[in-house]
């Protein structure tokens, strides 16, 4: 167990909404997650909005304090204890540059914050230096210190909570979303800092997307969620090309190819319907109703996560053998 | 390409004159739309996009205005138009809709009355005539339960739905334009994927022509018979969807295609471009790609590049097309 930089098990998040006077029920945001990730190694986790990718990254962060299962770092179980000292070697990249800086605060101030809260240097000389190195690893350069996070384009922007997620030397980064909000072209210039910063520092990643393109190209391995649960895990090549959760295949069927030949030649699966609300998860397996696949087993039962090929795990009674 | 086109933008400029300056945000930009055909427009955030989309609507905001150029539209510039005259111009003959269909839905209003009163603006049904229509659109855009979705109110409804919704509001009066800004991009992509494909379908039931604004080259790829990307308020090129994605004659073009990952090429290092989106406030004097364009020479620097035909099927504005033009042609002489 503890070979792996992380292991999450059973990990269950739920919130209680109001639905109505003196009503509130469970949602079940996170529903039994599991996986685990490997020291240096890159985790996409991918799946629609609301299906609770976000929530599995707080949870491990114990941002939230999970309903149920365990976090264990390095071995070590993740509660409100340890977490003080874990959040140094534990951190968190988010999606939108724009609000989670605070525009008041100099980039120097920023990305010094971390170093004060965990006492990382002695004099003011050192941590100007930290600061400058940090700027430096992340592609900015000591002149933009002095600058406030507004005067950036939204590219420099995430390379400053970046720079400032590395402050404090983890081993593990959550990144949610982190080039969702950025043009293409400066996308591609964020995904090579972190695919650079991974081989120059051995980071971790759980690297969360909804762009299965992106996902694909920075990961290792894949975890595909659906309604609150993984429904297949896998190497990213082979998600890609050979998915056995029919969710999957529509979901990489979905994607718009940019390239007008092979555009108009390919067939795509367009899935019916949407998404049903967390509040009403469907009994069996919750892609059901929208699975053109679907047999009566799937009503009765929910499809566990079963091993089918090395390193393939599909929870789904009809996987897509060909 | 005989006929003429159903829509014609000439030179068009359009600026924001504010505070800190005179924000240019289209300078002098030429395409046209023939009538059933789907015409994309592509390019990074802040690059012209949407405000080329008001200017030909005339809805832009304040305090953006057109200073030059036209918008030729049936013979008539609607640049000229009065207000009153642009009005029956809006939904009926050219519609829009958004990225985000809230800013166009009114939160107090059923989903019903919405569309019966667009109907009723620009046709001379009466309102039980409308409200068939509203329900016939409903169908149209595969709203289940129309009948229930008339009494809803836009909060009720999901993002895919009030898209559908919007499209039903803009096709109510079969104009022969639609332009959809950024349609599909606040949705998931199987969401996107019933967007885009009843997008196809209504323009093959109903023949009108779409102008597709996406920064999404996935979704240019899949929509569109046209193209024209465009960079700093310009249009780098423009033409066939196959010219652009296998010929491309810009370099902020080839640099767009080179960025996007894409399933079949490895992992590692992808090859984005270089530096950051210019300001448009201190536009400068050659190209505006030019500060980040690897290829760049001194004239690049000074002098904004004329448009120059590469074939029938494709215009550029790239310098380095016209050396290579005059090299290719010393060669021939
Ligand atoms: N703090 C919260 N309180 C109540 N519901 C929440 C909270 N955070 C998330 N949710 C709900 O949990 C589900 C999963 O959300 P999230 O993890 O943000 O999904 P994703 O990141 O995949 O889009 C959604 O239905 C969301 O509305
Ligand atoms: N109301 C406005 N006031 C000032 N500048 C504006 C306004 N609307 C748009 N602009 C500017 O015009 C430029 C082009 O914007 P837009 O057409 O919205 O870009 P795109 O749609 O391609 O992302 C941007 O630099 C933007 O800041
Ligand atoms: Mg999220
Ligand atoms: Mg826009």
């Amino acid at each position: 167990m503890a070979d792996h930089l992380l292991q999450v098990e059973d990990l269950k998040q739920y919130f209680p909404v109001r639905t109505g006077f003196l009503q509130s029920r469970q949602l079940k945001a996170v529903d039994g997650v599991s996986f685990h990730i490997d020291a240096g190694e890159t985790l996409g986790l991918v799946g629609e909005s609301g299906c609770g990718k976000t929530t599995v990254g707080r949870s491990l962060l114990r941002l939230y304090k999970p309903t149920g299962g365990t976090i264990r770092f390095k071995g070590e179980l993740v509660d409100d204890e340890s977490i003080k000292r874990l959040r140094k070697q534990m951190q968190v990249v988010f999606q939108d540059p724009y609000s989670s800086l605070n525009p008041r605060m100099t980039v120097a101030d920023i990305i010094g914050e971390p170093l004060d809260i965990h006492k990382l240097y002695k004099t003011e000389k050192e941590r100007e230096e930290k600061v400058v190195q940090l700027l430096e690893l992340v592609g900015l350069n000591s002149d933009h210190k002095r600058r406030y996070a507004h005067e950036f384009s939204g590219g420099q922007r995430q390379r400053i909570g970046i720079a400032r997620a590395l402050a404090v030397d983890p081993e593990f980064i959550v990144a949610d979303e982190p080039v969702s909000a950025l043009d293409v072209s400066i996308q591609a210039q964020i995904i090579n800092t972190f695919v650079e910063l991974q081989e120059r520092l051995g980071l971790a990643y759980l690297f969360i997307a909804h762009d299965l393109h992106v996902v694909h190209h920075v990961s290792r391995r894949i975890a595909v969620m659906y309604l609150g649960k993984i429904v297949e895990t896998a190497s990213a090549d082979q998600v890609i090309a050979s998915p056995l959760h029919p969710y999957t295949a529509s979901l990489i069927s979905a994607i718009p190819v940019a390239d007008p030949d092979k555009a108009r030649t390919r067939h795509r699966i367009v899935l019916e319907g949407e998404v049903p609300s967390p509040l009403n998860i469907p009994e069996g397996c919750s892609f059901r109703p929208r699975c053109r696949y679907a047999t009566e087993i799937c009503a009765e039962q929910t499809p566990q996560l079963r091993e089918l090929a090395p390193g393939h795990e599909v929870a789904c009674w009809n996987p897509l053998f060909d | 390409m005989s006929q003429s086109p159903l829509l014609q933008v000439r030179n068009l400029h359009t600026i924001f004159p504010t505070e800190s300056g005179e924000v240019r945000a289209v300078n002098g930009i030429n395409f046209s739309l023939a009538r059933g055909k789907v015409l994309g427009i592509v390019g990074e955030s802040g690059s012209g996009k949407s405000v080329t989309a008001y200017s030909i609507l005339r809805i832009l905001d304040n305090p953006g205005k057109i200073t030059q150029g036209s918008v030729l539209f049936e013979e008539e510039d609607l640049v000229r138009l009065s207000p009153g005259e642009m009005r029956h111009v809006r939904g009926a003959k050219i519609s829009i809709i958004f990225q985000d269909p809230m800013t166009s839905l009114n939160p107090v209003y059923t989903v019903g009355n919405q569309l019966s009163e667009a109907i009723r603006l620009h046709t001379r049904r009466n309102r039980q005539q409308a409200r068939a229509r509203a329900l016939e659109m409903l169908t149209l855009v595969g709203v289940n339960e129309p009948e229930k979705r008339l009494k809803q109110y836009p909060y009720q409804l999901s993002g895919g739905m009030r898209q559908r919704v919007m499209i039903a509001m803009a096709l109510a009066c079969e104009p022969d334009i639609l332009i959809a800004d950024e349609p599909t991009t606040a949705l998931d992509v199987t969401i996107q994927a019933q967007i885009l494909e009843l997008m196809q379908d209504l323009k093959e039931k109903l023949g009108m022509a779409i102008i597709m604004i996406t920064h999404d080259l996935g979704v240019i790829a899949e929509m569109c018979d046209e193209i024209i990307v465009m960079y700093a308020g310009r249009v780098c090129e423009r033409g066939t969807a196959e010219e652009i994605f296998y010929n491309p004659r810009h370099e902020y073009t080839k640099g767009l295609l080179r960025s996007i990952p894409k399933l079949e090429t490895g992992k590692g290092r992808l090859m984005p471009i270089g530096g950051s989106p210019v300001d448009l406030l201190n536009l400068p004097e050659g190209c505006a790609f030019a500060a980040r364009c690897d290829s760049a020479m001194k004239i690049c620097l000074r002098e904004q590049p004329e448009e120059l035909r590469i074939n029938e099927h494709h215009l550029a504005s790239c310098w380095l097309n016209v050396k290579n033009q005059m090299e290719g042609g010393q060669e021939h002489g």
